[in-house]
This record gives C-alpha cells, structure tokens and sequence, in this order.
C-alpha cells in the first residue's frame, strides 16, 4: 500500500513531452489559443501509452498550420506538398511497412486539395494514423472558408456568409472504406488522448478528426468573444460522446456533432495483403 | 559459354528491365498511354524480387508515394506521359529541393492537354527543364532505340542516386512501343551506383550537410531521425528564412549538377569529323537521321549527326564546338521548336541554326531531314 505521499509524487511527476520533441526547434509558430499544441500533446501521451518506438515512427504532414508539426517532433518527419501527405505516406509506409506512419494535416489539406487522397488511402486500409485537424478555416494563409467552415459563416473569401455546405471528414472516412474513424477535441483532452491511441494501435487506416478551434481569424471573423468562449461553445458545448449519446433523446442531441470512436471493423490491411497475396503469387509464378 | 538469349522486346519494356537491373524496388503510377506498359511491367516484375508496385489514386499520388518510397530507402520509379507529366511537375520540384533520388520516365505524346495520345511527339523537352517553378537541377536522359531504353534508364537511376536529384527518361511514343531485340545484360555488365549512404553517428547527421554538394541520404527508420521539408532548410532539414542560407542552398543544388555535366553529359557522333552540315536531334527523329546522313553520304554530301543522350544539362560544349566547324546545324524535333533555341544559345551566331518541326502526330522522315540539310550544302 502506497503512502500518501507516494501518491502524491506519482500524481505530480509531469509527462516527460521533451523526450519526443525536438526542444531547440520550439517555440512553434501557432498562435495563442490555437488548440494544434494540445493536440501534440495529447498526441504524444498516447504514443508513449502505445509504447511506439521514436526510431520506427514516420510523422507526415501536407501544408498548413497543423502541417508544422512533424518539424517539433523528435520522429523520422516528412513534410510534403499541400494535399499531398497521405500519397507520400503510401509511399513510406509500403516501402517500408515497419515503420508506425502517422499523418498530421488539416481539413483543408486532407479534405480538399488532398481529398483525393484522402478516399483512397482509406480505400486500401493501409496501415496509418491520420489525425485531421479541423479548424473551419485555412490558417496559414490568413482565414478563407475550408471545406469545413459551417454554412453562414463569415471568412475573407466568405465576406457575405458562406453557402458551401460543409463535409463530414468522419463519414467520408467510413464511406471510403477507413476500418477506425474517431473524432476529438482539443477541449477534451484525456479523451482525445485515449482515442488517438485507440487509433495508432488499430491495424488499418485509421482516421481521427480531431476539433480544433482557431481563435485568430475564424474566432474573430466569426464575432467569438475569446479562445475559450470559442472553445466552450464549438468543442465543449457543440459536441457530445457517442457513448453518452445513446442515452440522450434526439431533441438533446439537435446540432451536436459527435465524439469518440464512431467506427472500427476488422479488414485485411493493405500491405500485409501486399506481402501475403501479391509477392508470394508472384514468387510462385515462374 | 552459353550464348545469351536475345528478346524482342517493346521499348517500355526494356525500360522495366532497366529499372530492374538498376536495383529499383519501387514503383508507383498511373495508368496513361503510352506509358502504361511500364507500370504493367513493373507489377508483374517488381514483387518478383521483394519490390512494391502500388497503382496509385491519380499521377500526383503516382509520384508523391515514389518520393516516399525512396525516402524509405528503396530506388524508386514512376512512369507517364503529356498530361500526367504536368501533373506530376509541383512533386518534381520537391524531389528537387528535398534531394530525393527518383526516376521519372515520360514517354512523349501530343500535346497540349490530352492531344493526341496514341502519337509521337518531343514537346516535353522544355517542360522536363522548366515544369516546375522556380529555379532547380533537371537531368534528362533521351535513348532512341529499345537497347537503349534499357541501358540509358541504368543511367538514369545511377545519375539519381549519385546526384540525389530526380532524372527525368524523355522518349517519345515511337521508341516506347516499338519492337527491337535486346539481349538483358548479366549482373555486373554495367555499372550500377547506389546512394551514399550516412555512416555518421545519428546525432551527427544532417541530411543536407554544409560540407558536401551531395549529402549521404540515411534511408528513414534507419535510427538517423531527420526533417525533410520543401521549404527552403538549413543543413539540418530545418525551414530557414535566413537570406544567405537560402541562397547558398539554392544555387548549391544546382551546382551539383552543373559543375558535374561533363560526366552526365552523353553524346554519339556520327560522320561529324569532316562534316559541313550537322544535324542535332534526339529519339526516333535521330533514327530518320540517321538514315539521312547515310543516303547523303552515298552522294558524297559532308552530313553528320550529333545525338545527345543527357539534353539535360544541354550538351553546350559539344554544340559551341561543332558551330564553329559547321556551315549549319539543322534541328529536327516533333514539336514546334524547343531544343532549337538551346542549339541558337549555344551557337552563338557561329552558323546557321534551323529547326525542321512537325506536330501532325507523324514522324519526321529521312526525306524530310534530307530535305532541309540540302540548302546548305
């Protein structure tokens, strides 16, 4: 039996996030209020819970805020070409299938120039995390409507309210065939960590949305008052876990998106299929 | 010893059994005529040997996974044509800037746009330099015959190893899909470069070492932990804003190929020692030149051939030198006039400089290039 001041210590000892940073590359270059750094860490928590290897992680990233990530992150990094992360990942992850792919890109890079991309890497359920963070907007170049930004909502290429209807990256995961697709927040951290690493020790593509508030141009294009008012009313307020969602009448349930793991199946993944049908055909044919 | 079989084989054929030789281990693409019996080729073949072949979702996701795969450490090819080369160009600059060894292979057809699939062209010549933006090294490789698909994509892989840049094999649809027999060469016939590959310790690495114009490349996962980006880095992989470092990287990959072009540079010669007139052109044109020159020469008339096998870096040297002997040079091409301005650059006004052009999706005939040396003779 523990003492109390053993429990004490164990509560206090902080997680050691500088084990997989690369410090001197720090600070980044996200904006106060931005949720991109809670997301890292909770990102980085969970591949500690997984137990994965530093050496046999390959983080990718496409353009964009988010896409900045892999440069503070002590990992083999690969930042690519807007939209283009998931087809290099494709690349790293069948020349080399031991190595643990994790995609970082946002919803513009995923879900619109690399929406292509997108399909196809759940189509083949191969082997990688994609984390989509999903601002609503496109950052780095200063706040126009993405493919996710709400109908109505004002950005500097929506001046009058935007009239696109927005995509649903979890349902486009799971209708192209993604066999883990979960959604998060940056508001709900402990949760957001457990399901990204639900997410990274699934075997398949596994897609995780992860709600994440931009204060900057979003927030005040769209009238918020702070961050936090931003993030109580979209991540807190706006969604609900799936599990506690079966016990809510649908009046309660009216304009909350929702969180958690919304969808996992067991399907053959694609470069075990590569290597278990294709090369042992092809060495048995002369 | 017993002889070696000969194969009559298909140009895009020969150029898997280059690619293959070469040690290539990676194949990525989409299906596009007339390339696409390279990638057939290249998914039959490649698990054969431990190798990946993936079809990927559109010719951007064709290259991109190829730059991965060869981050990853495997040799690594794609293949296309007209449309597809487009496609593929923003990729081609990241190679460039982030220094990954790749293989593009264009087979040229009619363009612009969709143009004329099934036909020959050479149009790709200037958009195999300058396709993507900004300034970048570009080696291109341009065979003419079936053997030399085979020979000249070994080289091609070789130079992308050993220049950490991507290498462009430029033949038009007449060289990729005719027929021509071949005999595979024996492990060991030709050379074959691999990567430099890092032996420091890991802490010690950076991809884009300050001491080097081509840095050893550690394969990721191999316990050396590096950035690749492309934006403009410092030595480490790290993006820069710093002016100088910006400058120096930029000129540097450059360099690297351009302070090395009398080794990439290949060129044949044909009856050009007491030559009046020249003619300069590559792929099947070459081929209608050749033949050219040989029906003039029977008439006695002082025609000779300069083939360039690398048209990138230019083979400026070999033209500057062969404009101050010659009357002419005359530049057969199936475009309206691309490798012309190069040859004019190179000329200097030391002779005559004129393009025979043709973009009817027919090839240029030995009558044809008979016809427009004549002039000058």
């Amino acid at each position: 039996m523990s003492t109390i001041a053993e429990k004490k210590e164990k509560v206090s000892v902080p997680f050691d996030y500088n084990k997989y940073l690369r410090p001197n590359k720090l600070p980044h270059i996200w904006c106060p209020g931005c949720g991109h750094g809670i997301v890292l860490k909770a990102l980085l928590r969970a591949i500690d819970r997984a137990g994965l290897e530093k050496d046999n992680i390959c983080m990718v990233s496409g353009i964009g805020c988010s896409s900045r990530t892999p440069g503070y992150v002590d990992f083999n990094t690969l930042h690519t070409l807007h939209g283009r992360a998931m087809a290099f990942a494709t690349g790293v992850k069948l020349a080399k299938p031991e190595l643990k792919v994790i995609v970082i890109t946002g919803d513009g890079d995923a879900l619109a120039i690399g929406g292509n991309h997108f399909i196809h890497a759940c189509r083949r359920n191969i082997d990688m995390t994609v984390l989509v963070m999903t601002n609503s907007t496109y950052g780095m170049t200063g706040g126009q409507y993405s493919p996710t930004t709400p109908l109505d909502a004002i950005a500097t290429t929506s001046r009058y309210g935007n009239i696109e209807p927005p995509f649903d990256a979890c349902e486009m995961a799971r209708a192209s065939g993604a066999t883990f697709v979960a959604r998060g927040t940056a508001y709900h951290t402990i949760e957001l960590e457990r399901t990204i690493h639900d997410a990274l020790v699934h075997k398949g593509t596994s897609i995780v949305d992860v709600i994440d508030a931009c204060p900057t141009y979003f927030g005040r294009a769209n009238k918020y008052k702070s961050a936090t008012h931003m993030m109580e009313l979209i991540e807190k307020d706006g969604t609900v876990n799936v599990k506690q969602a079966e016990k809510l009448p649908p009046e309660k349930l009216e304009g909350k998106v929702l969180r958690g793991v919304l969808h996992k199946v067991e399907r053959p993944e694609y470069c075990e299929q590569y290597e278990n049908l294709i090369m042992q055909k092809a060495a048995a044919k002369k | 010893m017993a002889q070696k079989k000969k194969r009559l084989l298909q140009g895009n054929e020969a150029c898997v059994e280059g690619a293959l030789y070469a040690g290539c281990r990676f194949y990525s693409g989409y299906p596009i005529t007339p390339s696409t019996e390279v990638a057939e080729g290249m998914s039959v073949r490649l698990p054969k040997v431990g190798g990946k072949f993936i079809q990927m979702e559109d010719e951007i996701g064709g290259i991109a996974a190829a730059i991965g795969g060869s981050l990853a450490g495997l040799k690594s090819m794609t293949a296309t044509s007209g449309p597809g080369f487009s496609l593929k160009q923003e990729c081609i600059g990241y190679a460039c800037i982030a220094e990954v060894p790749l293989v593009i292979v264009d087979v040229m057809r009619g363009g612009p746009a969709t143009g004329y699939p099934t036909g020959p062209s050479q149009s790709d010549i200037m958009a195999a330099k300058w396709g993507t933006h900004g300034d970048h090294p570009v080696i291109a490789v341009t065979p003419s015959s079936v053997p030399e698909i085979l020979t000249e994509t070994v080289r091609a892989f070789n130079l992308a190893e050993k220049y950490r840049t991507p290498v462009m094999v430029l033949y038009d649809e007449i060289v990729g899909h005719m027929r021509e027999p071949l005999t595979i060469p024996e492990p060991g016939e030709l050379e074959v470069v691999d990567r430099e590959k890092a032996t420091c310790k890991p802490e010690e690495y950076f991809p884009y070492d300050d001491r080097h114009l081509v840095a050893p490349l550690a394969p990721f996962g191999s316990g050396y932990r590096f950035h690749v980006t492309g934006l403009n880095h410092k030595q480490d992989g790290f993006p820069t804003n710093d002016p100088k470092v910006i400058d120096r990287n930029n000129r540097r990959i450059i360099e690297k190929v351009e302070t090395d072009k009398e080794r990439i540079w290949k060129n044949e010669e044909t009856a050009l020692d007491d030559a009046e007139v020249a003619i300069f052109t590559i792929g099947s044109t070459a081929r209608s030149a050749r033949f050219a020159v040989n029906e003039l020469r029977k008439s006695g008339l002082k025609v000779g051939l300069l083939r360039p096998l690398t048209i990138w870096p230019f083979p400026d040297a070999a033209v500057a030198e062969l404009s101050k002997r010659v009357n002419a040079i005359v530049v057969p091409e199936l475009n309206l006039g691309q490798m012309v301005h190069e040859v004019e650059r190179c000329a200097r006004g030391n002779c005559e400089v004129e393009a025979l052009t043709r973009v009817d999706g027919e090839p240029i005939t030995p009558a044809q290039i008979m016809h427009a040396v004549r002039k000058y003779l």
